[in-house]
C-alpha cells in the first residue's frame, strides 16, 4: 500500500458511495414528476398521494446523494492534485459549469418542492418537481461529459506542460462522452422504474393499498421496459465506442489475449491472466466479437498480448464486471417483458412479485459493475493515453490518506446504513391516507 | 485581463457562499442554545429547511470555479488544506442529512442526537472556513513547488484561529437575525436579542482581527497603495454598525441584510489585499501562487466567463424568487404541513 494505491481506493469508495444515491435520484425524480403530472391532467387522488410517496422515498435518497458528490468534486484536489493541474483547464471547466447550469437548480427547486403541496396550483407544483428531475439528468450530462474526456481526451492541446482547451464544441460533442452519458441515464432510468416495481410488488404480496400499487406498477413497468429495452441497444452502441477508443479495455473486458479476425465471443470463459490465456473457453460464437465490436466478423480484435503489459488493465476484474453488467441487463429486459405483460393484473403473479421484491438490489450491483469497468478498464491511465494515474496524485503522506480512507469508509456506512434504513421504513410503510 | 476580472469572480463567489451559508451554519450553531423545547427544534429546522441545500451550491461553484479558472491554485489549496478540507466535507456531510433523517424517526433520543449532530455539522465549518481563509491571508508554508510544508495543526495557529472566531461571529449574529426574521412571538424575540447581544462579541472580535491582520498580514500593502480599496473595509465597519441600529429598533430584516453585507464585505476586504495572489507564500513571495502563475488557458478563462456571466445572474435570480416565495414565517401552525421537517 501507498498513497496512490490509497488514493485510488478512497476515490473508489467516495464515488461509488455516490453512485447508491445518484441513480435512484435520476430515475426516482422522473417517475413521481410523470406520476404528479397524471394527477394534474387527471385529477385522480391517488396519483397525488403517489407522487407524494414516492417523492418521500425520492428525498431520503436524495439528500445522500447530494452531500456525497461535494466531496467528489474536492477530492481531485485533495488527492489528484497533479492531475488537476494536468488536465483542470478542460476537466474542471466541466463541472463548473455542471454546478452552474443543473446543480443550482436542482437543489433550489426540490426545497420549493417539498414546501409547497397545496400552496400553488397543482400545474406549478408539478413543474417544480420537472425542474429538479431535468436539471438532475443535464447535471449527469456535464459529469459524464466529464469522465468521457477522461476516457477519451478530445478538443486539446499540450501547451505550457499541461492539456489545455482548444476545441471546446468537440468537448461538448465527445462521442464517447455522449454515449457514457445516455448509457448511464439509461441505467439509472432501470433502476428508478425496477425500485418502483420491487416497492409495489412487496406491497400487492400484502394486499396492501392494491389499486395505488398497481396503478405505480404499470408505470414503472411501461417505464422499465422502454429503458431497459433503449439500454440494450445503447450498451452495444457503448461496446463498439470502446472498442473505437480503448482497444486495452474491450480486450480486458473480453479475456482477449490474442489478436485475430473473425474473432469469437465465449459464453462461459476463466481468465487466467498469469499465463495470458484463458483456462477454460467454452461455447464460443464464432466472428461474435468481431461483429460487436466493429459490425463485421472479418474485424480484427486486438488481444491483450499486443499491448505492453505495463499497459493493460487487470483483466478478471474487468471481465466479471462486464460480464455481470451486461447479464443482469438482460435479466432486466427479461423481466421487464413480463411485468409489462401482465401490467394490469400483477397482483394474480406472486411469485414474479418475489423475484422484483428481490431485484431491487439488481440494478444497484450493475450500475456500480459499470463503473468499475470504465475506470478500471482504463487503468493504468487516468486519462486515456494522455496521463497515467500513477503520475496524477498529490503529495500526501500515509498517514493523512491512511487515517483519511478509515474515515471515509466508517462515515460513510454509517451514513448509508441509516439512509437504506429509512427507505425501507417508508417503503414498507405505505403511502398516507 | 481576464484574469483580473476571474480573480474578482472568485471573490465574489466566496463572498455570497458566506453570506447565504452562513445564515444556515450560524443558525445550526445556535440551535441547542435558541430553541427551548421539541416545537421550536422543528421551527429552526423549518426555517431553513427550504434554502441550505440551494445555498450550499454556492460552495461547489467557488470550488468549481477554482477548478476551472485557476486549475493550479485549486490543485495547491486543497493539496495543501487537506485534513481540514475533508473535515469541513463531512461536517457539511452531517449538516446536510440532518433535515430528512431527523424527522424521520419516531423517538425524541433519535431527534436529540441528530440535534447535536446538527451542532457539530454547522458549528465546524464555520470554524473551519474562517481558519482556512485567515491562514490564506498570512499566507500558507508552500515551497517552489507549491507543496505545503505543514499539517492541520499548522492552520491552528493563532491568528488562523482568530479568523475561525470571527466567522463564526460573523454567522452567529447572520444565523440569529434569520431566525428573528423567519419567527414570530417569543422564539422570534429570543433570536433578536440573542443576536443584539451576540453582536458586541463580534464588534470586539472584529476589532482584534482588524488590528491583528495589520500586523500579521501583507493585505494592507495593497490598501496604502491604492487607498481607494479602503471603502471595502469602511464599507464592512458600516455595515456592522448598521447592524447594530437595526437591532435597536427591531428592524430584523434590515439588520439582517446589513450583516449580510458586513459578510461580503469582510470577504471583498480580504480578497482585495490578496491581489494578485490567490495562495501568497509564507516562505517566500516568490513562491506564491498568483492568478497569473495559476490560471487556466485564456479560451477557458473566456468560454467560463460567458457561462458564469449569464447563468449566475439567473441563479441568482430564481434563488431571489425562491426566497420571495417562502417569505411566510414559520410558526407552530406550519409544522402541521405534512411535509415539513
Amino acid at each position: 500500500m501507498d498513497v496512490l494505491m490509497l488514493s485510488r481506493l478512497q476515490f473508489a469508495v467516495a464515488s461509488m458511495f455516490h453512485f447508491l444515491f445518484v441513480p435512484l435520484t435520476l430515475g426516482l425524480s422522473i417517475l413521481t414528476a410523470i406520476m404528479e403530472t397524471i394527477y394534474v391532467k387527471t385529477g385522480d387522488e391517488d396519483y397525488k398521494r403517489m407522487a407524494k410517496f414516492w417523492g418521500k422515498l425520492f428525498l431520503i435518497n436524495f439528500s445522500l446523494g447530494v452531500v456525497t458528490g461535494i466531496t467528489l468534486e474536492f477530492q481531485f484536489g485533495t488527492n489528484w492534485s497533479a492531475y488537476s493541474k494536468y488536465v483542470g483547464d478542460i476537466f474542471g471547466s466541466l463541472l463548473a459549469i455542471e454546478a452552474t447550469l443543473a446543480f443550482y437548480l436542482e437543489s433550489s427547486f426540490v426545497g420549493l418542492w417539498i414546501f409547497t403541496w397545496n400552496r400553488v396550483s397543482p400545474k406549478l407544483h408539478a413543474t417544480f418537481i420537472w425542474i429538479v428531475a431535468i436539471a438532475s439528468s443535464i447535471s449527469a450530462l456535464w459529469i459524464l461529459l466529464a469522465n468521457g474526456w477522461m476516457q477519451n481526451p478530445v478538443g486539446y492541446v499540450i501547451r505550457n506542460g499541461r492539456a489545455e482547451l482548444q476545441d471546446f464544441i468537440a468537448v461538448l460533442t465527445n462521442s464517447f462522452g455522449l454515449v457514457e452519458f445516455i448509457h448511464t441515464l439509461g441505467g439509472a432510468y432501470i433502476l428508478g422504474g425496477i425500485f418502483v416495481l420491487g416497492v409495489s410488488s412487496y406491497h400487492l404480496l400484502r394486499n396492501n393499498e392494491i389499486v395505488f400499487f398497481k396503478k405505480s406498477f404499470s408505470i414503472a413497468a411501461v417505464w422499465t421496459l422502454v429503458f431497459s429495452l433503449f439500454v440494450l441497444i445503447n450498451g452495444h452502441i457503448s461496446g463498439a465506442e470502446v472498442a473505437r477508443v480503448q482497444p486495452t479495455k474491450l480486450a480486458a473486458m473480453e479475456s482477449h489475449w490474442e489478436t485475430q479476425k473473425n474473432a469469437p465471443m465465449y459464453l462461459f470463459a476463466i481468465p487466467d491472466p498469469e499465463n495470458e490465456k484463458n483456462s477454460v473457453e467454452l461455447f464460443p460464437i464464432p466472428g461474435f466479437l468481431s461483429l460487436l465490436a466493429f459490425h463485421t466478423t472479418d474485424a480484427e480484435v486486438k488481444g491483450l498480448k499486443d499491448f505492453p503489459k505495463d499497459l493493460r488493465p487487470p483483466v478478471t476484474i474487468n471481465f466479471l464486471s462486464f460480464r455481470l453488467m451486461v447479464g443482469l441487463g438482460m435479466f432486466f429486459v427479461l423481466i421487464s417483458i413480463i411485468s409489462f405483460a401482465v401490467r394490469s393484473n400483477p397482483e394474480k403473479y406472486p411469485l414474479l412479485l418475489k423475484i422484483l421484491l428481490f431485484s431491487i438490489p439488481l440494478p444497484y450491483i450493475a450500475i456500480e459493475a459499470g463503473w468499475v469497468l470504465a475506470e478500471v478498464g482504463r487503468q493504468p491511465w487516468i486519462v486515456y493515453g494522455l496521463m497515467k494515474t500513477k503520475d496524477a496524485v498529490s503529495v500526501l503522506s500515509m498517514p493523512q490518506v491512511t487515517i483519511s480512507l478509515i474515515a471515509f469508509i466508517l462515515f460513510y456506512s454509517v451514513l448509508g446504513l441509516i439512509d437504506f434504513y429509512l427507505l425501507i421504513k417508508f417503503a414498507r410503510k405505505g403511502p398516507q391516507h | 485581463m481576464l484574469e483580473t476580472i476571474w480573480f474578482i469572480l472568485w471573490g465574489v463567489l466566496w463572498a455570497v457562499y458566506f453570506m447565504l451559508d452562513g445564515f444556515d451554519l450560524g443558525l445550526g450553531s445556535l440551535l441547542p442554545f435558541v430553541a427551548k423545547n421539541e416545537t421550536e427544534k422543528r421551527i429552526v429546522y423549518n426555517s431553513m429547511g427550504p434554502f441550505w441545500d440551494g445555498n450550499e451550491v454556492w460552495l461547489i461553484t467557488a470550488g468549481g470555479v477554482t477548478f476551472a479558472a485557476f486549475p493550479t491554485a485549486y490543485a495547491i489549496m486543497f493539496n495543501g488544506l487537506y485534513s481540514a478540507l475533508l473535515l469541513l466535507l463531512f461536517a457539511l456531510i452531517l449538516r446536510g442529512v440532518c433535515f430528512e433523517f431527523r424527522s424521520k424517526g419516531d423517538n425524541q433520543s433519535w431527534r436529540d442526537m441528530w440535534d447535536k449532530i446538527m451542532f457539530i455539522g454547522s458549528f465546524l465549518p464555520c470554524i473551519l472556513l474562517g481558519v482556512a481563509f485567515a491562514n490564506i491571508f498570512e499566507g500558507l508554508p508552500l515551497d517552489k513547488d507549491g507543496i505545503f510544508q505543514g499539517g492541520l495543526f499548522t492552520l491552528l495557529n493563532p491568528y488562523g484561529l482568530a479568523g475561525g472566531v470571527l466567522f463564526l461571529m460573523l454567522f452567529l449574529v447572520h444565523g440569529a437575525l434569520w431566525l428573528a426574521i423567519k419567527t414570530e412571538g417569543e422564539i422570534s424575540q429570543r433570536a433578536g436579542e440573542m443576536a443584539s447581544k451576540l453582536w458586541f462579541v463580534l464588534l470586539a472580535v472584529a476589532v482584534v482581527f482588524l488590528v491583528w491582520t495589520f500586523f500579521q498580514t501583507k493585505l494592507f500593502d495593497n490598501y496604502l497603495k491604492i487607498p481607494v480599496l479602503f471603502m471595502f473595509p469602511l464599507i464592512a465597519v458600516a455595515s456592522l454598525i448598521m447592524t447594530k441600529i437595526f437591532m435597536l429598533s427591531k428592524a430584523w430584516l434590515k439588520a439582517w441584510f446589513a450583516s449580510a453585507g458586513t459578510i461580503l464585505f469582510v470577504t471583498f476586504f480580504g480578497v482585495a489585499g490578496l491581489f494578485p495572489n490567490l495562495l501568497p507564500s509564507s516562505l517566500n513571495p516568490a513562491y506564491n501562487v498568483t492568478i497569473f502563475n495559476s490560471s487556466a488557458s485564456q479560451l477557458t478563462l473566456k468560454i467560463m466567463l460567458g457561462v458564469v456571466l449569464v447563468m449566475v445572474p439567473i441563479v441568482i435570480a430564481y434563488q431571489i424568487w425562491i426566497y420571495m416565495f417562502l417569505k411566510d414565517k414559520v410558526n407552530e401552525k406550519s409544522l402541521d404541513y405534512e411535509e415539513a421537517y
